[in-house]
């Protein structure tokens, strides 16, 4: 089905973005994006967690505390697969350059933060392709934190990792989990081959630099809508 | 000696299966196969002796079964999305109920498995190797018991009951035929394919589905007594089959027994009519 004989038909590309929270990796993409629409390329943007059907049950799980780190694993593979298979793999199909904003790296990172078994993650997510590109936002663990504790007040329960009983105080266990996390991530960069971007710089700067390396990876103009331009919806 | 848990892989994180005393008994088949009634049967038959036991089932979790469900009728999400789903709604009810029951040393009757949900998704395509391995986070049951009915015998029981053939139950959603009774039958066939290969890998008990209910609870009944004795066969009868002449199951206890009834009861009496057979790899 959508497993390796279809891999050769694709004709997309497929980047992804990963990093910390508060590393910026959103605002990056969000740049990246409007940068190809607005140029008239074939794109498509993916959130983490964000398929329709299976939202519900993921917020229902999350309001309840019912989730458990297998079930938060799989229910996260879940809205995914249910992404990939309805969407992502059908743009690529269609020859879009389809843009993640987070993809398998960061269960990869969160799971085993929470316990679950590496191989067996990897596993759950084999079907999905492999990035073409993967821009890691790099930024030291403090600045992270600061950028997210200072921002806002309050951080929900599950991204402050508080499921894991790390702490009481939701700020402490934030620290602790995402420090837990960026040590995966650390892993997962050498693993899986990710491009490096230096986060702490301005963001006018790394874009720039994404830009210029999307440009040397991606045979962009392959990508440019043929015939008319559609009018430009902002978003 | 009892039987030590175990699971199919890596399992799940921070389950002491040492703590795990109970048992967990599968009942697997298709709708029609008389599964839930020799459940039901069971049930009654292992709580008049005393044995406490939580039933179990496909889409029954508190985390997802209603999306789930809803999904289903919408019929909207692709087969690996769908195969996830179904198996967030299976280990919601591993962890939040089959374990703490074992724990507890209750009797887990579960009203289908891992098996029928690996069969569903390889008969539309999914690799089996992955399907595998997600499922390899489950718990190796005490035994599992395969009603194997024809898919003609099926479709009567089925017509009987309800007059109509369930949708995913006839593989229309695989659009092999148009003509559901046709499509029912092929897609059984297949599921039953599925089975049989599966059974060499994870080693179950067929049991003639096709008998009154009264033969097939008989059957039942005969292999789980062994199982209530500690001694299911699963490890110590590969390791010690000579000794398998030897185990008899002991027809009548109280609850109170139960704690040291674990321990092997030997008694001279010749038990194959209840030496199991099934065995995992």
């Amino acid at each position: 089905m959508t497993g390796k004989p279809h891999e050769s038909s694709i004709t997309g590309k497929l980047v992804a973005v990963e990093g910390l929270d508060g590393s910026g990796k959103s605002t990056q993409v969000y740049l990246l994006k409007r940068w190809l629409e607005l140029d008239g390329y074939k794109v498509f943007f993916t959130e983490w967690n964000s398929s329709a059907i299976v939202r519900k049950a993921t917020r229902k799980g999350k309001k309840r505390q019912l989730l458990t780190p297998t079930t938060f694993s799989l229910i996260h593979s879940t809205d995914f697969a249910d992404r990939y298979e309805r969407q992502i793999l059908p743009l690529l199909n269609a020859g879009y350059i389809v843009l993640a904003d987070r993809y398998i790296f960061t269960a990869f990172a969160r799971d085993s933060v929470r316990g679950c078994d590496r191989g067996w993650i990897r596993k759950l997510y084999s079907f999905a392709r492999k990035p073409d590109v993967t821009f890691y936002f790099d930024v030291p663990l403090k600045t992270a934190l600061a950028r997210i504790l200072d921002g806002r007040t309050r951080v929900k329960y599950h991204e402050a990792g508080m499921d894991m009983g790390y702490s009481k105080d939701p700020h402490e266990s934030f620290r602790i989990f995402q420090g837990k996390i960026y040590s995966e991530y650390r892993h997962l960069v050498h693993e899986y081959d990710f491009t490096k971007i230096d986060a702490t710089e301005p963001p006018d700067i790394q874009q720039a630099k994404v830009r210029e390396i999307l440009e040397t990876k991606i045979d962009l103009p392959r990508y440019r809508w043929q015939g008319p331009v559609y009018p430009q919806q902002n978003r | 000696m009892l039987k030590p848990k175990r699971f199919y892989g890596k399992g799940i994180p921070g389950v002491v299966l040492d703590q795990l005393k109970g048992q967990l008994i599968v009942v697997e088949g298709a709708d029609g196969s008389g599964r839930s009634t020799q459940i039901d049967l069971l049930r009654n038959w292992l709580e008049r002796r005393g044995y406490p036991t939580v039933n179990v089932g496909l889409r029954r979790s508190m985390l997802v079964s209603r999306e789930l469900e809803q999904a289903m009728q919408g019929n909207i999400l692709g087969t690996r999305t769908l195969s996830l789903f179904y198996a967030t709604d299976f280990t919601d009810q591993l962890e939040n109920r089959m374990i703490p029951a074992l724990r507890s040393g209750f009797v887990v009757l579960a009203d289908r498995y891992i098996y029928t949900l690996m069969a569903r998704a390889i008969v539309r395509g999914v690799e089996p190797a992955w399907i595998r391995d997600v499922y390899s986070i489950a718990l190796v049951p005490d035994a599992v018991f395969y009603l194997a009915v024809s898919p003609k015998i099926l479709v009567e029981r089925n017509l009987r009951k309800h007059a109509v053939l369930d949708y995913w139950e006839s593989g229309m959603d695989m659009r092999r035929s148009s003509n559901m009774y046709a499509s029912f039958i092929e897609y059984q066939r297949q599921i039953q394919k599925e089975f049989q290969a599966m059974q060499q890998h994870y080693g179950f008990e067929t049991i003639n589905g096709n008998r009154s209910p009264r033969a097939v609870q008989k059957e039942l009944r005969a292999n789980i007594e062994v199982i209530l004795n500690g001694k299911s066969g699963l490890i110590e009868d590969r390791s010690n089959d000579s000794n398998s002449t030897q185990r008899i199951a002991r027809s009548t206890r109280t609850l109170a027994d139960r704690g040291e009834g674990y321990q092997s009861r030997v008694s001279g009496q010749p038990a194959a009519r209840y030496r199991a057979t099934h065995r995992f790899p």
